[in-house]
């Protein structure tokens, strides 16, 4: 669907070269939700903004569909434009116009007729659930409706391609959320190939299947996400993946002279065993838990629990070795 | 010092008043006209925008820049040959338009060209990811997002031109600015240049209200 084979982007500041995406090839599957994180600055926007051509890579192809488009010009760029649709931070609308004028921009620039238009913009704004807005100036409108709007006039052409640039950063976590499934239901239901960056884990968490971690303008890791959060390879992409999965206790807790505290993880069908239970009862430890936390990543449970074990140092032990074996991570946690 | 016949200093005034009018509304409508183009003109082959022309840049800039900086009273007189040519005449109202004309185009031009940087790059970029025409970008993105700083540029233009028609005077253009010169300040009458300064003040006054009114209804906000 999209393939990006060896894209370099260097940015001539007056004579002072920098290099903001280094070497990069990935591709990225029809219909699938692809997520590219990374912190400010890793160059996962530039990455983006290639595949419209919005940034022209120094080297290296873009290839949308088997057509190589990084050397397209005018007319042609122009056409592909109309199957890619892209939606921004700032949402970007026209201020001057209203919701509905906005819409209907996108598909006056498809060379649509004034009747099509009139049929479509209603459909689209049914789709984001902003029929009441269509007359309202985007001024008036919350960052949730506007970037509501920037969808809609994103897909009104329908695109084969959505392409969203920190699409949530401006919004708060309850319409961060909103927005994330309101772009999840247009993927499955029209299918649409979605590619989407975000410096959050969250975001990523939510809504994508497959992910790629750029750092430094270079891509240091692909997979997909289930895997990244519990098989993270990569230094940086494990330092972002505790920084979402962090358990943390008051010092006084931390005191392990008298017993042990252990952070246990467990993925997959694993989580639904009750290990823990049994560890009590098999060894004559006691158990306290702390701190713990169930994730469900691609419908996946991935959960933490961190627990105190109380009893003799054999049994300690035992326990121990016992929560070893039938969880995928047992880590002591000292002061 | 001579006595002040007031009927006739309202027969003046009258004359004056539309002397002005004529003169600020025609180079008004020729800064619209010609401005509005050469502002854009000038922003479309700036750095980084989607004409980016360096040399041709550089010339616009350059003409306006020429026009802007030359003293207006010099450009009256170094314009006589020209405005000769444009409308048969060097001297009258409609004569001192030609010069007017000239600077408003000028001044508005730059004007023209600041409020369009102001536009928002982003929305600019949303519209060509789009796959929005260049001719679309100007037609509906770029002027009407730059429309109350297009608004807010004409008031000031339309502003200076009342001051600088003051000076028609040289090549007979009339005017009020040019009555509170001859009468007022030549003549002594202290009462008519105090009288046709209100009537300036006022007029000005009338002109930023107004266009304030039209940039803050254009605003959408």
């Amino acid at each position: 669907m999209i393939k990006l084979e060896h894209i370099h982007v260097f940015f001539d500041n007056r004579g002072k070269i920098t290099s903001a995406v280094k070497n990069v090839s990935l591709e990225i599957k029809k219909g699938e939700v692809f997520g590219i994180v990374g912190t400010s600055g890793a160059g996962k926007s530039t990455l983006l903004r290639t595949i419209n051509l919005l940034q022209r890579p120094t080297s290296g192809k873009v290839i949308i569909n088997d057509q190589d488009i990084s050397q397209l010009k005018g007319e042609a760029l122009r056409k592909t434009r109309l199957h890619t649709g892209m939606i921004f931070q700032q949402f970007n609308l026209i201020n001057s116009k209203t919701v509905y004028e906005n819409i209907a921009f996108a598909l006056k620039v498809a060379g649509k007729g004034k009747e099509e238009i009139n049929a479509r913009v209603p459909e689209v704004l049914e789709l984001v659930g902003l029929t009441d807005r269509a007359g309202a100036y985007p001024s008036t409108l919350s960052g949730g409706q506007k970037q509501r709007v920037g969808i809609a006039r994103a897909i009104a052409n329908n695109p084969t391609i959505l392409l969203c640039d920190e699409p949530t950063s401006a919004l708060d976590l309850e319409t961060t959320n909103s927005i994330l499934d309101l772009l999840k239901e247009i993927n499955e239901k029209l299918g649409i190939t979605t590619v989407i960056i975000s410096h959050e884990m969250d975001v990523i968490k939510k809504i994508c299947d497959r992910v790629a971690v750029m750092d430094g303008g270079e891509l240091l890791e692909l997979n997909d996400v289930y895997s990244i959060f519990t098989h993270p390879v990569h230094p940086f992409t494990q330092s972002l993946v505790n920084h979402t999965l962090s358990v943390e206790l008051p010092n006084r807790l931390l005191d392990t002279s008298k017993n042990r505290l252990l952070k246990i993880t467990y993925i997959g069908i694993k989580a639904e065993d009750a290990v823990i239970s049994e560890a009590a009862r098999i060894y004559n430890v006691n158990l306290n838990i702390l701190h713990g936390k169930i994730e469900y990543i691609s419908n996946k449970p991935y959960g933490i629990l961190v627990i105190q074990l109380t009893g003799s140092h054999e049994d300690m032990k035992n326990a121990q070795n016992y929560l070893i074996a039938r969880t995928f991570k047992v880590e002591e946690i000292h002061a | 010092m001579h006595d002040t016949n007031y009927t006739e200093l309202i027969d003046n005034l009258i004359v004056a008043f539309k002397e002005t009018f004529l003169m600020c509304g025609t180079s008004l409508g020729l800064a619209i006209l010609l401005g509005v183009p050469i502002g854009l003109f000038i922003y479309v082959t700036g750095k980084g925008v989607f004409w980016q022309n360096r040399m041709l840049n550089g010339i616009g800039g350059f003409l306006v820049n020429v026009v802007r900086s030359t003293p207006f009273v010099i450009l009256l007189v170094m314009l006589i040959p020209f405005t000769t040519l444009v409308v048969g005449t060097s001297i009258g109202p409609v004569a001192a338009s030609v010069p007017l004309g000239i600077v408003s185009i000028a001044f508005y031009a730059r004007l023209v060209e600041s409020s369009l940087h102001e536009v928002d790059k982003g929305v600019i970029e949303a519209a060509t990811a789009l796959g929005a025409t260049k001719f679309q970008l100007v037609k509906e993105v770029l002027l009407p997002e730059a429309l109350p700083g297009l608004l807010r540029g004409l008031t000031v233009t339309a502003v200076s031109l009342v001051g600088y028609s003051a000076m028609a005077g040289i090549v007979g253009g009339g005017g009020v600015g040019d009555l509170a010169i001859r009468f007022g300040y030549y003549r002594y009458q202290t009462d008519i240049m105090i009288i046709t300064v209100i009537l300036l003040i006022v007029l000005v006054q009338l002109l930023q209200t107004f266009g304030d009114y039209l940039a803050k209804k254009s605003e959408r906000k």
